[in-house]
């Protein structure tokens, strides 16, 4: 009883801030694609958002209540979504390296095309997402209900977090992504084609918002403006994170979670300007920062 | 002689565009009609969308954003003062102009690429501020009903789509004429050289950074103007007018016009959003799937998209291995926008 009421100030805002963990580690799934994109390939992928909308249209459609069809819509997303950015990487081919202007309008235009297809082959109503039945109930966090489906979901996406960040500090591709990130000319000099790794990177970008966007289903569901809505929040999460490290990223999405979510409840009458504000409060602490360390990546 | 001969040409291919342009209204009908207003105030955006890209080196997917916020500025602001329209035309340029003065801390010390990202970042923002502000925007739903204005004091008000019409084009050719006239100043001068070479504007002791937050501010302003517009032809606005597929709409029809060209920019802009206008109403289920594999035709179609063009136009004495030119991102310059 004594802890209960030494908990009630705190009370009200521990779901949202709960809910504000899960949404933030799902953005930085999505957004991790972008800035491997970004960084590694220097391309700005406007078509990110629908590699995520694939994903969740992927569960949406095989998602039964069962695990094996969880396993199933990961297995099938996470392939069509790193077919898709590899589909990307042979689009962008012909085109002018470092001619960023056409490369943002061909991977608009595939984004639009591709949105298309999506709303043609799976209807233009959002769907339904079913999760697995014995995740579907809700789970007893300090006296308040929560839905086990997210509990789980922070569990599984702090364990991507994790491997991605093992991949890359540990492992041969990893350590070609950081090389590429600081001088791409010299792994071209080293014999890696850099077209192998623009298709890697598109592909890798396409795994990790595939997964983001069948795990992800339940909290940002699949519809007409998914894609508009994911490409967004990786794009701030680029701009606040930059693209020095993947802890900065990690802490921006997270951040971007928890206004999102707690930021809402605690100032509704703010919340939409909330995100600029966040944009604003970074710049002015790191001041000059953003734009000299993206000049030295 | 084939310089002159080009001017000329394009010249008169000019003045014939503007006397269609003049007698529209008569030819064609009122939905037409009003359908060429708000193509012409996208054009303006399209401008400073050249402005910014072409001109000033920064390419931009972000000038929906001061668009928008002159469009709303007219409706909610503008029309509560006065139904004068150069009166709601000041407020929604000043509107742009101040949205465009804030976020020049965000965009101006980026280059290349990542101010393209930081613009449509900044965008699509305003589009998500717009759609939850509802006190004051009306949400999703928009503003509708908005009072027809009057051009000047003591004029009538505009009525009618043709006079809609005439007011967008008067407006749009001033201000267009004004943008080309502040080009050829020295301005416009320091403004092409430090896109061309930045690091030896900045030796010789110009300020760059000062220049380009004019040019974006400037550039706001008139996006703003165009926003106004916008209200007056449509007399209705919702944050889908001013979406993430609009800027990109923008920047392909620059793009197609030849970046840095304003009345390139204007026809490109215009054809582009013909075209989807046209599409939309043709093939209502699948118009953004044509628009897109457009998009991805048109990128390999332009002669500085694709590396052919590139192999083409490179001396045949050179080395076969000479290398390419660094990235863009390795200098503070955007290069890719000189080929």
């Amino acid at each position: 009883m004594v802890v209960a009421a030494g908990t009630n100030r705190i009370d009200p805002y521990l779901i949202p801030a709960l809910d504000g963990v899960a949404y933030g580690l799902l953005v930085f799934v999505a957004a991790s694609g972008l800035v491997f994109c970004f960084g590694v390939a220097n391309i700005l992928n406007l078509a990110h958002g629908l590699l995520y909308a694939i994903g969740g249209y992927t569960a949406a459609a095989l998602l039964d209540g069962g695990w094996p069809s969880l396993a199933l819509a990961l297995a099938v997303g996470v392939l069509a979504a790193a077919a898709a950015g590899v589909l990307l990487a042979g689009l962008l081919t012909p085109v002018a390296a470092g001619n960023h202007l056409t490369q943002a309008l061909l991977t608009f235009g595939v984004a639009l095309a591709g949105g298309s297809l999506l709303v043609a082959g799976f209807g233009p109503d959002d769907p339904q997402v079913q999760v697995p039945a014995a995740l579907d109930g809700s789970v007893v966090v300090a006296g308040h209900r929560y839905a086990a489906y997210r509990l789980v979901f922070i569990v599984v996406a702090a364990v991507i977090a994790a491997a991605l960040y093992l991949m890359v500090r540990r492992t041969r591709a990893g350590m070609l992504v950081r090389a590429a990130v600081d001088d791409a000319e010299m792994v071209a000099c080293l014999g890696v084609s850099p077209a192998r790794i623009r298709a890697g990177v598109l592909a890798a970008a396409g795994a990790l918002a595939g997964a983001a966007g069948v795990l992800g289903a339940p909290i940002i569901g699949p519809g007409t403006d998914t894609a508009d809505t994911v490409l967004l929040l990786s794009l701030v999460v680029v701009v606040l994170g930059g693209l020095g490290s993947m802890a900065g990223t990690l802490l921006a999405a997270l951040a971007i979670g928890e206004i999102q979510t707690l930021g809402v409840a605690l100032l509704p009458s703010a919340a939409p300007f909330l995100l600029f504000a966040a944009m604003a409060v970074v710049l002015a602490v790191r001041a000059r920062g953003l734009a000299t360390r993206w000049g030295a990546t | 002689m084939r310089d002159e001969v080009i001017r000329r040409g394009r010249g008169a291919v000019g003045a014939l565009v503007l006397a269609g342009l003049v007698v529209a209204p008569w030819v064609v009908d009122d939905y037409t009609a009003a359908i060429l207003a708000r193509t012409l105030a996208l054009a303006l955006v399209g401008v400073s969308v050249a402005l910014l890209t072409g001109v000033a080196g920064m390419p931009t997917l972000g000038q929906t954003a001061p668009y928008a916020a002159g469009a709303y500025a007219c409706a909610v602001l503008g029309s509560q003062i006065s139904d004068v329209g150069v009166v709601q035309l000041a407020v929604a340029a000043v509107a742009g102009a101040v949205l465009a003065a804030l976020t020049v801390p965000l965009v101006v010390p980026a280059r290349g690429v990542i101010v393209l990202m930081i613009t449509l970042a900044i965008g699509e923002l305003v589009v998500t501020v717009l759609g939850r502000w509802r006190s004051v925007t009306g949400g999703t739903d928009g503003l509708a009903g908005i009072a027809p204005v009057r051009p000047f004091w003591g004029l009538p008000v505009l009525a009618t789509d043709q006079a809609r019409y005439l007011y967008t084009l008067i407006v749009v050719a001033t201000l267009v004429g004004a943008v080309l006239l502040l080009l050829r100043t020295r301005a416009g001068l320091l403004l092409r050289a430090g896109r061309d070479d930045e690091t030896r504007l900045r030796a010789s002791g110009h300020r760059v950074p000062l220049q380009l937050s004019g040019a974006h501010v400037a550039a706001g302003a008139i996006a703003g103007a165009a926003g106004s517009l916008l209200v007056v032809a449509q007399q209705y606005i919702s944050p889908a007018d001013f979406g993430f597929d609009t800027s990109a709409l923008l920047l392909l029809g620059v793009v197609i016009g030849g970046t840095a060209s304003v009345g390139g920019a204007l026809v490109g802009a215009a054809l582009v959003i013909a075209v989807r206008d046209w599409l939309f109403g043709v093939l209502p289920g699948h118009a953004p799937l044509v628009l897109g594999a457009l998009f991805v035709a048109t990128v390999y179609l332009l002669p500085t998209g694709v590396n052919r063009a590139r192999g083409r136009l490179r001396p045949p004495s050179a080395p076969a291995s000479q290398p390419d030119p660094p990235p863009a991102r390795d200098h503070a310059t955007v290069p890719e926008l000189r080929a």
